[in-house]
Protein backbone atom coordinates (compact mmCIF):
# COMPACT_ATOMS: atom_id res chain seq x y z
CA UNK A 1 0.00 0.00 0.00
CA UNK A 2 0.99 3.92 -1.05
CA UNK A 3 1.58 5.94 2.07
CA UNK A 4 3.40 8.48 0.22
CA UNK A 5 0.85 11.71 -0.34
CA UNK A 6 2.72 14.51 -2.11
CA UNK A 7 0.28 17.03 -0.23
CA UNK A 8 -0.74 17.95 3.08
CA UNK A 9 -3.94 18.30 1.51
CA UNK A 10 -4.54 15.02 -0.24
CA UNK A 11 -3.51 13.43 2.80
CA UNK A 12 -6.31 14.68 5.09
CA UNK A 13 -8.43 14.61 1.98
CA UNK A 14 -10.96 12.11 3.56
CA UNK A 15 -11.18 13.83 7.39
CA UNK A 16 -14.83 14.89 7.50
CA UNK A 17 -16.61 16.98 9.67
CA UNK A 18 -17.02 15.64 12.93
CA UNK A 19 -14.10 14.02 12.97
CA UNK A 20 -12.26 12.99 16.25
CA UNK A 21 -8.47 14.20 15.37
CA UNK A 22 -5.14 13.79 17.39
CA UNK A 23 -2.39 16.47 17.00
CA UNK A 24 1.13 15.73 18.51
CA UNK A 25 3.03 18.23 19.83
CA UNK A 26 4.45 20.29 23.14
CA UNK A 27 4.02 23.45 22.50
CA UNK A 28 4.64 24.05 18.98
CA UNK A 29 7.86 21.12 19.13
CA UNK A 30 6.40 18.24 17.40
CA UNK A 31 2.97 19.99 16.03
CA UNK A 32 1.87 18.36 12.63
CA UNK A 33 1.85 22.41 11.31
CA UNK A 34 1.35 21.15 7.73
CA UNK A 35 -1.44 18.95 8.60
CA UNK A 36 -3.70 21.85 10.98
CA UNK A 37 -2.49 24.24 8.12
CA UNK A 38 -4.21 21.90 5.40
CA UNK A 39 -7.54 21.34 7.82
CA UNK A 40 -7.44 25.22 8.26
CA UNK A 41 -8.06 25.04 4.62
CA UNK A 42 -10.23 22.43 3.94
CA UNK A 43 -12.82 23.68 6.56
CA UNK A 44 -13.48 20.38 8.57
CA UNK A 45 -16.11 21.27 11.46
CA UNK A 46 -17.41 20.36 14.51
CA UNK A 47 -13.72 18.75 15.00
CA UNK A 48 -13.08 17.36 18.15
CA UNK A 49 -8.96 17.99 19.25
CA UNK A 50 -7.61 15.75 21.40
CA UNK A 51 -3.98 17.58 22.14
CA UNK A 52 -1.56 18.70 24.83
CA UNK A 53 -2.34 22.43 24.41
CA UNK A 54 -3.79 24.52 22.03
CA UNK A 55 -2.45 27.95 21.43
CA UNK A 56 1.07 27.56 23.24
CA UNK A 57 2.56 28.59 19.41
CA UNK A 58 1.33 25.46 17.83
CA UNK A 59 -1.41 26.47 15.40
CA UNK A 60 -4.37 24.76 16.37
CA UNK A 61 -5.75 28.42 17.21
CA UNK A 62 -6.64 28.50 13.77
CA UNK A 63 -9.36 25.75 13.92
CA UNK A 64 -10.36 27.68 16.65
CA UNK A 65 -10.53 31.08 15.39
CA UNK A 66 -12.55 29.45 12.27
CA UNK A 67 -15.13 27.88 14.88
CA UNK A 68 -14.25 24.33 13.44
CA UNK A 69 -13.66 22.73 16.76
CA UNK A 70 -17.03 21.28 18.70
CA UNK A 71 -14.43 19.62 21.60
CA UNK A 72 -10.93 20.01 23.13
CA UNK A 73 -9.58 17.63 25.01
CA UNK A 74 -6.40 18.23 26.87
CA UNK A 75 -3.88 19.02 29.14
CA UNK A 76 -3.27 22.49 28.46
CA UNK A 77 -5.72 24.58 26.97
CA UNK A 78 -5.63 27.78 28.66
CA UNK A 79 -2.77 29.83 30.01
CA UNK A 80 -2.36 32.68 32.00
CA UNK A 81 -1.19 35.62 29.65
CA UNK A 82 -1.07 39.33 29.57
CA UNK A 83 -2.59 39.86 25.94
CA UNK A 84 -5.96 39.25 25.98
CA UNK A 85 -7.64 36.01 25.72
CA UNK A 86 -6.51 33.51 23.36
CA UNK A 87 -9.16 32.70 20.97
CA UNK A 88 -9.88 28.61 22.94
CA UNK A 89 -10.75 30.91 26.11
CA UNK A 90 -13.01 33.32 24.11
CA UNK A 91 -14.79 30.25 22.53
CA UNK A 92 -14.91 28.19 26.37
CA UNK A 93 -16.36 31.27 27.61
CA UNK A 94 -18.85 31.56 25.42
CA UNK A 95 -20.02 27.98 25.13
CA UNK A 96 -18.76 27.20 21.64
CA UNK A 97 -16.76 24.60 22.20
CA UNK A 98 -16.36 22.40 25.46
CA UNK A 99 -13.35 21.83 26.77
CA UNK A 100 -12.41 18.23 29.15
CA UNK A 101 -8.95 19.29 31.20
CA UNK A 102 -6.96 15.80 31.55
CA UNK A 103 -3.83 15.55 33.99
CA UNK A 104 -1.19 15.12 31.44
CA UNK A 105 0.08 11.74 32.61
CA UNK A 106 -2.99 10.50 32.74
CA UNK A 107 -3.88 11.89 28.80
CA UNK A 108 -1.15 10.17 27.83
CA UNK A 109 -1.93 6.80 29.37
CA UNK A 110 -5.39 7.05 28.39
CA UNK A 111 -4.31 7.64 24.60
CA UNK A 112 -1.54 4.74 25.47
CA UNK A 113 -4.37 2.81 26.74
CA UNK A 114 -6.44 3.01 23.15
CA UNK A 115 -3.98 2.17 21.31
CA UNK A 116 -3.04 -0.93 23.27
CA UNK A 117 -6.23 -2.45 23.72
CA UNK A 118 -6.61 -2.41 27.42
CA UNK A 119 -10.15 -1.32 28.52
CA UNK A 120 -8.82 1.15 31.49
CA UNK A 121 -6.23 1.85 34.26
CA UNK A 122 -6.14 3.05 37.31
CA UNK A 123 -4.04 5.79 38.42
CA UNK A 124 -3.28 7.45 41.67
CA UNK A 125 -3.20 11.09 39.88
CA UNK A 126 -6.49 13.04 40.68
CA UNK A 127 -7.96 11.67 43.57
CA UNK A 128 -9.80 14.20 45.38
CA UNK A 129 -9.59 16.80 42.94
CA UNK A 130 -12.10 17.84 40.24
CA UNK A 131 -10.81 15.17 38.04
CA UNK A 132 -12.31 12.75 40.23
CA UNK A 133 -15.71 13.80 39.69
CA UNK A 134 -17.59 10.73 38.40
CA UNK A 135 -14.90 7.79 37.54
CA UNK A 136 -14.70 4.80 39.94
CA UNK A 137 -12.52 4.99 42.86
CA UNK A 138 -10.67 1.78 43.98
CA UNK A 139 -7.96 1.12 47.01
CA UNK A 140 -5.34 -1.36 45.94
CA UNK A 141 -2.08 -2.12 48.20
CA UNK A 142 -3.47 0.82 50.07
CA UNK A 143 -3.24 3.53 47.42
CA UNK A 144 -6.41 5.41 46.28
CA UNK A 145 -6.59 5.30 42.35
CA UNK A 146 -9.42 6.53 40.37
CA UNK A 147 -10.34 4.49 36.57
CA UNK A 148 -9.52 5.96 33.75
CA UNK A 149 -11.00 5.09 30.21
CA UNK A 150 -8.80 4.82 27.21
CA UNK A 151 -8.94 7.77 24.18
CA UNK A 152 -8.47 6.73 20.91
CA UNK A 153 -9.44 9.26 17.62
CA UNK A 154 -10.86 8.86 13.68
CA UNK A 155 -7.14 9.85 12.83
CA UNK A 156 -3.83 10.86 14.25
CA UNK A 157 -2.00 13.97 12.77
CA UNK A 158 1.68 13.52 14.43
CA UNK A 159 4.78 15.10 13.56
CA UNK A 160 8.29 13.02 12.91
CA UNK A 161 11.72 14.17 11.29
CA UNK A 162 11.94 11.41 8.95
CA UNK A 163 10.19 8.40 7.69
CA UNK A 164 10.74 5.51 5.53
CA UNK A 165 8.13 4.67 2.72
CA UNK A 166 6.97 2.22 4.98
CA UNK A 167 6.46 4.40 7.59
CA UNK A 168 8.81 4.02 9.65
CA UNK A 169 9.64 7.45 11.57
CA UNK A 170 12.52 8.30 13.93
CA UNK A 171 12.13 11.58 15.65
CA UNK A 172 14.43 14.45 16.36
CA UNK A 173 15.10 16.42 20.30
CA UNK A 174 12.12 16.77 22.41
CA UNK A 175 9.71 16.51 19.02
CA UNK A 176 8.44 13.12 20.36
CA UNK A 177 6.38 13.69 22.91
CA UNK A 178 2.73 12.89 21.95
CA UNK A 179 3.66 11.42 18.68
CA UNK A 180 4.57 8.07 19.21
CA UNK A 181 1.33 7.17 21.33
CA UNK A 182 -0.66 9.03 19.35
CA UNK A 183 0.46 6.68 16.34
CA UNK A 184 -0.92 4.00 17.90
CA UNK A 185 -4.30 4.73 18.88
CA UNK A 186 -6.26 6.15 15.51
CA UNK A 187 -7.93 4.53 13.27
CA UNK A 188 -5.80 6.38 10.59
CA UNK A 189 -2.27 7.92 11.13
CA UNK A 190 -0.77 10.78 9.25
CA UNK A 191 2.90 11.71 9.65
CA UNK A 192 3.87 14.98 8.61
CA UNK A 193 7.70 14.92 8.22
CA UNK A 194 11.09 16.77 7.32
CA UNK A 195 12.21 14.13 5.02
CA UNK A 196 11.14 11.00 3.83
CA UNK A 197 13.89 8.34 2.87
CA UNK A 198 14.09 4.95 0.90
CA UNK A 199 12.94 1.74 3.17
CA UNK A 200 16.83 0.18 4.26
CA UNK A 201 17.81 4.10 5.00
CA UNK A 202 16.36 3.79 8.26
CA UNK A 203 18.74 1.97 10.96
CA UNK A 204 16.22 -0.63 12.48
CA UNK A 205 18.08 0.39 16.19
CA UNK A 206 16.68 3.82 16.14
CA UNK A 207 13.25 3.28 14.51
CA UNK A 208 10.90 4.80 17.40
CA UNK A 209 7.44 4.14 15.90
CA UNK A 210 7.34 1.25 14.01
CA UNK A 211 5.49 1.79 10.01
CA UNK A 212 2.57 -0.55 11.03
CA UNK A 213 1.38 2.41 13.21
CA UNK A 214 1.67 4.81 9.78
CA UNK A 215 -0.89 4.88 7.40
CA UNK A 216 0.25 8.24 5.41
CA UNK A 217 3.23 10.04 5.47
CA UNK A 218 3.92 13.67 3.90
CA UNK A 219 7.09 15.75 3.41
CA UNK A 220 6.50 19.46 4.28
CA UNK A 221 8.43 22.72 5.88
CA UNK A 222 9.23 22.65 9.21
CA UNK A 223 8.18 25.41 11.56
CA UNK A 224 9.79 26.61 13.95
CA UNK A 225 8.48 29.33 16.46
CA UNK A 226 9.22 33.08 16.44
CA UNK A 227 9.94 32.91 20.27
CA UNK A 228 8.29 31.98 23.46
CA UNK A 229 6.28 33.78 26.24
CA UNK B 1 1.89 47.26 49.97
CA UNK B 2 5.46 47.14 49.62
CA UNK B 3 6.36 43.91 49.09
CA UNK B 4 8.59 42.34 51.97
CA UNK B 5 11.07 39.78 52.32
CA UNK B 6 12.73 37.82 49.16
CA UNK B 7 12.66 38.13 45.51
CA UNK B 8 11.72 35.54 42.89
CA UNK B 9 15.38 35.10 42.31
CA UNK B 10 16.23 34.64 46.04
CA UNK B 11 12.97 32.18 46.51
CA UNK B 12 14.55 30.27 43.89
CA UNK B 13 17.78 30.33 45.38
CA UNK B 14 16.56 29.27 48.62
CA UNK B 15 15.01 26.57 47.43
CA UNK B 16 17.63 25.47 44.98
CA UNK B 17 19.65 24.58 48.45
CA UNK B 18 17.12 21.36 48.71
CA UNK B 19 19.24 20.21 45.58
CA UNK B 20 21.11 16.92 46.47
CA UNK B 21 23.82 15.58 44.33
CA UNK B 22 22.30 13.15 41.99
CA UNK B 23 18.92 13.85 42.12
CA UNK B 24 16.49 13.63 39.44
CA UNK B 25 14.15 16.78 39.83
CA UNK B 26 11.44 18.14 37.85
CA UNK B 27 10.87 21.89 37.97
CA UNK B 28 7.20 23.76 37.31
CA UNK B 29 6.35 26.61 35.92
CA UNK B 30 7.05 30.36 37.12
CA UNK B 31 9.13 30.51 40.36
CA UNK B 32 10.32 26.66 39.68
CA UNK B 33 11.51 27.25 36.47
CA UNK B 34 14.74 29.81 37.79
CA UNK B 35 15.67 27.12 40.34
CA UNK B 36 18.36 25.54 37.83
CA UNK B 37 19.94 28.75 37.50
CA UNK B 38 21.02 28.62 41.39
CA UNK B 39 22.18 24.56 41.49
CA UNK B 40 25.05 24.87 44.09
CA UNK B 41 28.45 24.87 43.15
CA UNK B 42 29.39 21.27 43.03
CA UNK B 43 26.07 19.48 42.74
CA UNK B 44 25.17 17.32 40.03
CA UNK B 45 21.60 17.25 39.56
CA UNK B 46 19.55 15.75 36.37
CA UNK B 47 16.87 18.04 35.82
CA UNK B 48 13.79 16.34 34.16
CA UNK B 49 11.45 18.13 32.03
CA UNK B 50 8.22 16.69 31.31
CA UNK B 51 7.60 17.11 27.37
CA UNK B 52 10.37 14.52 27.11
CA UNK B 53 14.17 15.45 28.22
CA UNK B 54 16.47 14.16 30.76
CA UNK B 55 19.61 15.80 31.13
CA UNK B 56 19.03 19.05 29.93
CA UNK B 57 21.44 22.19 30.75
CA UNK B 58 21.41 26.08 31.22
CA UNK B 59 18.56 27.82 28.96
CA UNK B 60 20.02 28.64 25.17
CA UNK B 61 19.90 32.21 25.39
CA UNK B 62 21.28 33.15 21.71
CA UNK B 63 20.83 32.24 18.00
CA UNK B 64 24.13 29.78 18.21
CA UNK B 65 22.75 27.67 20.58
CA UNK B 66 18.78 27.69 20.05
CA UNK B 67 17.33 24.93 18.63
CA UNK B 68 13.36 24.61 18.82
CA UNK B 69 13.44 20.48 19.26
CA UNK B 70 14.93 20.99 22.54
CA UNK B 71 12.72 23.17 24.43
CA UNK B 72 11.66 22.38 28.52
CA UNK B 73 8.23 21.87 29.88
CA UNK B 74 8.03 25.58 29.97
CA UNK B 75 8.56 26.06 26.26
CA UNK B 76 12.41 27.73 26.42
CA UNK B 77 14.78 26.47 24.44
CA UNK B 78 17.53 24.50 26.28
CA UNK B 79 20.79 23.30 26.30
CA UNK B 80 22.00 19.48 26.71
CA UNK B 81 24.82 17.73 29.29
CA UNK B 82 26.33 15.18 28.10
CA UNK B 83 24.63 12.09 29.15
CA UNK B 84 21.20 13.71 28.46
CA UNK B 85 17.81 11.76 26.71
CA UNK B 86 14.98 11.99 24.93
CA UNK B 87 11.73 9.92 25.13
CA UNK B 88 7.77 10.23 24.70
CA UNK B 89 5.57 11.44 26.97
CA UNK B 90 4.11 7.72 28.17
CA UNK B 91 7.80 7.37 29.44
CA UNK B 92 8.19 10.68 30.63
CA UNK B 93 5.02 10.25 33.27
CA UNK B 94 6.48 6.37 33.73
CA UNK B 95 9.47 8.45 35.31
CA UNK B 96 7.13 10.78 36.65
CA UNK B 97 4.14 8.83 38.24
CA UNK B 98 6.26 6.05 38.99
CA UNK B 99 7.89 7.62 41.31
CA UNK B 100 11.09 7.83 39.67
CA UNK B 101 11.75 11.38 40.17
CA UNK B 102 12.99 13.10 43.42
CA UNK B 103 12.09 16.07 43.50
CA UNK B 104 9.36 18.27 42.53
CA UNK B 105 9.39 21.87 42.65
CA UNK B 106 5.58 23.69 41.56
CA UNK B 107 4.33 27.30 42.13
CA UNK B 108 1.01 27.21 44.21
CA UNK B 109 -2.10 29.35 44.59
CA UNK B 110 -2.78 27.72 47.67
CA UNK B 111 -1.25 25.41 50.24
CA UNK B 112 -3.40 24.14 53.25
CA UNK B 113 -2.43 22.87 56.30
CA UNK B 114 -2.35 19.70 55.34
CA UNK B 115 -0.32 20.13 52.32
CA UNK B 116 -3.34 20.23 50.07
CA UNK B 117 -2.06 21.68 46.82
CA UNK B 118 -3.83 23.89 44.77
CA UNK B 119 -2.01 25.23 41.81
CA UNK B 120 -4.01 25.03 38.40
CA UNK B 121 -6.96 27.34 38.74
CA UNK B 122 -8.25 30.79 40.36
CA UNK B 123 -12.59 29.80 40.10
CA UNK B 124 -13.46 33.31 39.39
CA UNK B 125 -11.49 33.02 36.14
CA UNK B 126 -13.80 30.05 35.14
CA UNK B 127 -11.05 28.42 33.50
CA UNK B 128 -7.27 26.55 34.16
CA UNK B 129 -4.86 24.08 32.90
CA UNK B 130 -3.61 21.13 34.95
CA UNK B 131 -0.72 20.54 32.94
CA UNK B 132 1.53 17.71 34.25
CA UNK B 133 1.27 19.30 37.93
CA UNK B 134 -1.52 16.42 39.25
CA UNK B 135 0.61 13.68 38.20
CA UNK B 136 4.05 15.43 39.66
CA UNK B 137 2.21 16.14 42.94
CA UNK B 138 1.34 12.44 43.71
CA UNK B 139 4.18 11.05 41.96
CA UNK B 140 7.08 12.61 43.11
CA UNK B 141 8.96 11.71 46.04
CA UNK B 142 9.14 15.00 47.45
CA UNK B 143 7.44 18.11 47.11
CA UNK B 144 8.27 22.17 46.97
CA UNK B 145 5.75 24.58 46.91
CA UNK B 146 7.41 28.43 45.80
CA UNK B 147 5.39 31.15 45.68
CA UNK B 148 4.57 34.44 46.89
CA UNK B 149 3.41 34.37 50.62
CA UNK B 150 -0.09 36.28 50.00
CA UNK B 151 -1.65 37.11 47.38
CA UNK B 152 -1.93 40.63 45.04
CA UNK B 153 -4.42 41.76 47.10
CA UNK B 154 -2.98 40.51 51.09
CA UNK B 155 -4.74 37.41 51.05
CA UNK B 156 -2.84 34.25 52.66
CA UNK B 157 -1.91 31.82 50.35
CA UNK B 158 -1.81 29.32 53.04
CA UNK B 159 -4.84 28.27 54.34
CA UNK B 160 -6.90 26.37 56.91
CA UNK B 161 -8.78 24.56 54.02
CA UNK B 162 -7.87 25.17 49.77
CA UNK B 163 -11.26 27.27 48.51
CA UNK B 164 -9.33 27.11 44.96
CA UNK B 165 -9.66 23.29 43.10
CA UNK B 166 -7.22 21.13 44.26
CA UNK B 167 -4.22 19.70 42.22
CA UNK B 168 -3.40 17.08 44.90
CA UNK B 169 -4.21 16.07 48.81
CA UNK B 170 -1.47 16.14 51.43
CA UNK B 171 1.51 16.39 48.42
CA UNK B 172 3.32 19.06 49.98
CA UNK B 173 6.67 18.55 52.10
CA UNK B 174 8.33 22.28 51.71
CA UNK B 175 6.97 25.70 51.06
CA UNK B 176 9.53 28.40 50.41
CA UNK B 177 7.63 31.98 49.75
CA UNK B 178 9.37 35.34 50.20
CA UNK B 179 8.77 35.31 53.87
CA UNK B 180 9.86 32.32 55.21
CA UNK B 181 10.36 28.45 54.96
CA UNK B 182 7.70 26.30 56.11
CA UNK B 183 7.52 22.92 56.42
CA UNK B 184 4.43 20.47 56.35
CA UNK B 185 4.54 18.09 59.05
CA UNK B 186 1.46 15.85 60.59
CA UNK B 187 1.14 18.24 63.38
CA UNK B 188 0.69 21.33 61.58
CA UNK B 189 2.81 24.13 59.58
CA UNK B 190 6.43 24.28 61.03
CA UNK B 191 8.10 27.76 60.39
CA UNK B 192 11.74 27.36 59.95
CA UNK B 193 13.45 29.84 58.89
CA UNK B 194 12.41 33.75 58.22
CA UNK B 195 13.36 36.12 55.30
CA UNK B 196 15.95 38.42 56.45
CA UNK B 197 14.04 41.41 58.23
CA UNK B 198 10.79 39.29 58.37
CA UNK B 199 9.48 38.45 61.91
CA UNK B 200 7.50 35.34 62.93
CA UNK B 201 4.73 37.59 63.95
CA UNK B 202 4.60 39.38 60.83
CA UNK B 203 4.48 36.14 58.71
CA UNK B 204 1.88 34.19 61.23
CA UNK B 205 -0.48 37.45 60.38
CA UNK B 206 -0.56 36.85 57.12
CA UNK B 207 -1.34 33.17 57.51
CA UNK B 208 -4.21 31.58 58.22
CA UNK B 209 -3.21 28.22 60.10
CA UNK B 210 -1.69 28.50 63.29
CA UNK B 211 2.28 28.32 62.57
CA UNK B 212 4.13 25.74 64.95
CA UNK B 213 7.43 27.89 66.20
CA UNK B 214 10.31 25.84 65.33
CA UNK B 215 12.69 25.31 68.02
CA UNK B 216 15.93 25.50 65.47
CA UNK B 217 13.97 28.85 64.26
CA UNK B 218 16.60 30.97 62.26
CA UNK B 219 17.24 33.36 59.30
CA UNK B 220 17.14 32.02 56.17
CA UNK B 221 20.67 31.47 54.21
CA UNK B 222 20.82 32.48 50.95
Amino acid sequence: MKKVYATAAEAIADVDHGAVIMFGGFFSNGSPTNLILALAEKGTKNVTAISNNIGLVDRLDILCQNKQLRKFIGAFPFRATSQGRPPIQEAFLAKEVEVEVVPMGTFVERIRAGGAGIGGFYTPTGIDTVAAEGKEERTINGVRYLLEMPLKADFAFIKAFKADTMGNLIYRGSMRNFNPIMATAARITIADVEEIVEVGELDPEVIITPGIFVDRIVKGPKHDPDGFD
Amino acid sequence: MTQMGLTREQIARRVARELQEGMIVNLGIGIPTLVSDYTPDGVNVIFQAENGILGYGPIAADESNIDWDRINASGQPVTLLPGACFFHSADSFTMIRGGHVDLVVLGGLQVSEKGDLANWMVPSRGMGSIGGAMDLAVGAKRVIVAMEHTTKTGEPRLVNECSYPLTAGGAVDLIVTNLAAIQVTPAGLLLEELAPGVTFDYVQSLTEPFLIRSANLREMEL
